[in-house]
């Protein structure tokens, strides 16, 4: 008998495999049999969750012609397609993440415990973040007093958040440079 | 060309909290490089590209000055699959990936993964439970590498990778316990429902799906975003902690109404493991942990965890050949895997 797996070497290994009562036999050569075995020694549970992230991504491609659209929308950085990704489950640069950032929200809200960054910051980026979470503080403060009509404080809140935006689109800048250099 | 020598990883070591349920406490960080594509699809120029940026920073420097290198290419697949055992690579690492490399701390307690899924995986493994211990030193290396490089980083979604279950922290981390108690009685079912429901997975370390052989779980996060990694981290050890006093409390029980069973169980498998001439690695597991239930409850003191960690890695096929120093099919293996084992019981006890 030839083994179920490759087709072409003799099958030595016989596998009897029982999930809730229902038994089910493979015949494998000594090389295909080891390969599942090796399968079962990775410490990552990620097989498992590529598929049930893939089978998800595959549930939201189905049918309709809006999600047709949708399974051809391209990574403007990379060049793959959302329906590429969906059958590998894997992105493949980190501008594939804007590019499907409207279908992969709700899988990472599914899968996650919800869709904003919560930990670690890396040094370089810290400047950066610091600053927009003062903006998003300081556009809260000026809806507040424009509505209190206090305009004085709300100019100057204003003013405050002009040089923060400018001060981050300077940053912006200087690290698109350096992409650049990279590449 | 260099060798890849049978060693013992720290976490084989043993000791550690916990070390009589806790085998190992095992942290990992998921890490890209700004401007590159992630190795899955990038091409062999670009992940060469890559591996030489990081090689060049960890190949000088006093920081991975204990660090030992290795393309996967320079590894034989006997060579490759025994670090997958070990835990130290990850089979996608040593099978599928495109330039990769381990950097690898002698201790073994730290290794960096480089093209793997994505291109750094900083990951720690300590004995027993020390998950913040674990973290601290994946992270000392993380604060190293952040400092030469610019990560894939965005302000609202975190640390970008490869697949979408490891955004936001890029943090997995994974306990692997010795539960017997917990299995015996049954009360592993009540657990595992329960996990899956506060984010975590559970799976047995051998075997496929459900399945677990040697007692042997593994439990780990599944949510990368929105947690900080002290929440995840909080979360895990807690489940941990309520574990550990279901098990011990099974364990007292069995104790109680089953002592000379278990003990009998004990000296049989010490008995086998010594003198069987024909072994598979599913017989060895089970074996392994009927012998680590009896020292653990100071039923037989000729073992002690270190060896009982060397032995469950040592009866795996790749460590096996590489000991052997020679390739071996699986019926010659099971003529190996007992030779092995003695050697190694005997060396212990003429220490």
């Amino acid at each position: 008998m030839f083994c179920q797996e490759c087709q072409h070497q003799e099958a030595t290994i016989h596998i009897i495999k029982s999930v809730d009562g229902r038994k089910t036999e493979l015949f494998l050569c000594e090389q295909c049999a080891r390969s599942k075995e090796e399968l079962e020694f990775s410490f990552e549970p990620q097989y498992s969750l590529h598929e049930l992230f893939g089978s998800m991504l595959n549930q939201q491609l189905a049918g309709s012609r809006k999600a047709a659209a949708a399974a051809k929308i391209q990574c403007p950085a990379c060049g793959l397609s959302f329906a590429q990704f969906s059958q590998v489950g894997r992105l493949g640069c980190s501008e594939c993440f804007y590019a499907f950032e409207e279908r992969l929200k709700p899988l990472l809200r599914r899968i996650h415990a919800g869709t904003a960054h919560n930990g670690k910051i890396p040094s370089r980026a810290q400047s950066k973040v610091k600053h927009l979470r003062e903006l998003d503080e300081l556009r809260k403060k000026l809806q507040e007093k424009v509505q209190n009509e206090e305009f004085e404080e709300a100019a100057r809140l204003r003013d405050r958040i002009r040089a923060l935006e400018n001060e981050i689109g300077n940053d912006e800048t200087g690290k698109d440079d350096k992409k650049g250099d990279q590449k | 060309m260099k060798q890849l020598q049978y060693s013992v990883s720290r976490w084989m070591e043993g000791g550690g909290p916990e070390a009589e349920i806790v085998i190992s406490s095992r942290v990992r960080l998921a890490r890209n490089i700004s401007g590159y594509p992630f190795p899955c699809l990038a091409s062999e120029e670009e992940t060469g590209a890559v591996l030489k940026k990081i090689s060049a920073v960890t190949k000088d420097g006093e920081s991975f000055g204990d660090f030992v290198f290795w393309p996967m290419e320079e590894l034989s697949e006997l060579e490759k699959q025994a670090l997958v055992e070990k835990h130290q690579a990850s089979p996608f690492l040593a099978r599928e990936s495109k330039n990769g490399a381990l950097l690898m701390r002698r201790d073994e307690a730290v290794s960096i993964m480089i093209n793997e899924e994505d291109h750094l995986r900083i990951q720690a493994i300590l004995p027993g439970l020390q998950l913040e211990e674990a973290r601290q030193e994946a992270d000392a290396y993380d604060n190293l590498l952040e400092s030469e490089f610019e990560y894939a980083f965005d302000e609202h979604y975190g640390y970008l990778t490869a697949c979408p279950t490891n955004i936001g922290t890029g943090l997995r981390v994974s306990v692997m316990l010795h539960v017997p108690a917990l299995i015996m009685s049954g009360q592993i079912n009540r657990f595992l429902r329960a996990l899956s429901q506060v984010g975590l997975a559970v799976r047995g370390l051998y075997g496929e799906g459900t399945e677990i052989i040697g007692n042997l779980v593994q439990i780990s996060n599944q949510v990368t975003l929105g947690q900080s990694e002290e929440e995840i981290i909080g979360t895990l050890f807690g489940v941990i902690r309520q574990i550990i006093d279901q098990e011990q409390g099974a364990r007292q029980a069995l104790l109680d109404n089953k002592r000379a069973n278990l003990a009998d169980k004990a000296w049989r498998a010490l008995g086998l493991l010594k003198f069987a001439q024909l072994m598979s690695s599913r017989e060895a597991i089970q074996l392994i942990s009927d012998l680590r239930l009896g020292y653990d409850l100071g039923l037989i003191k000729a073992v002690d965890h270190k060896l009982l960690n060397e032995l469950l890695v040592l009866i795996r096929p790749g460590c096996l050949q590489l000991l052997a120093g020679k390739e071996l099919d699986n019926s010659e293996r099971n003529l190996e895997r007992p030779v092995q084992i003695k050697k190694t019981l005997d060396r212990f006890q003429n220490q």
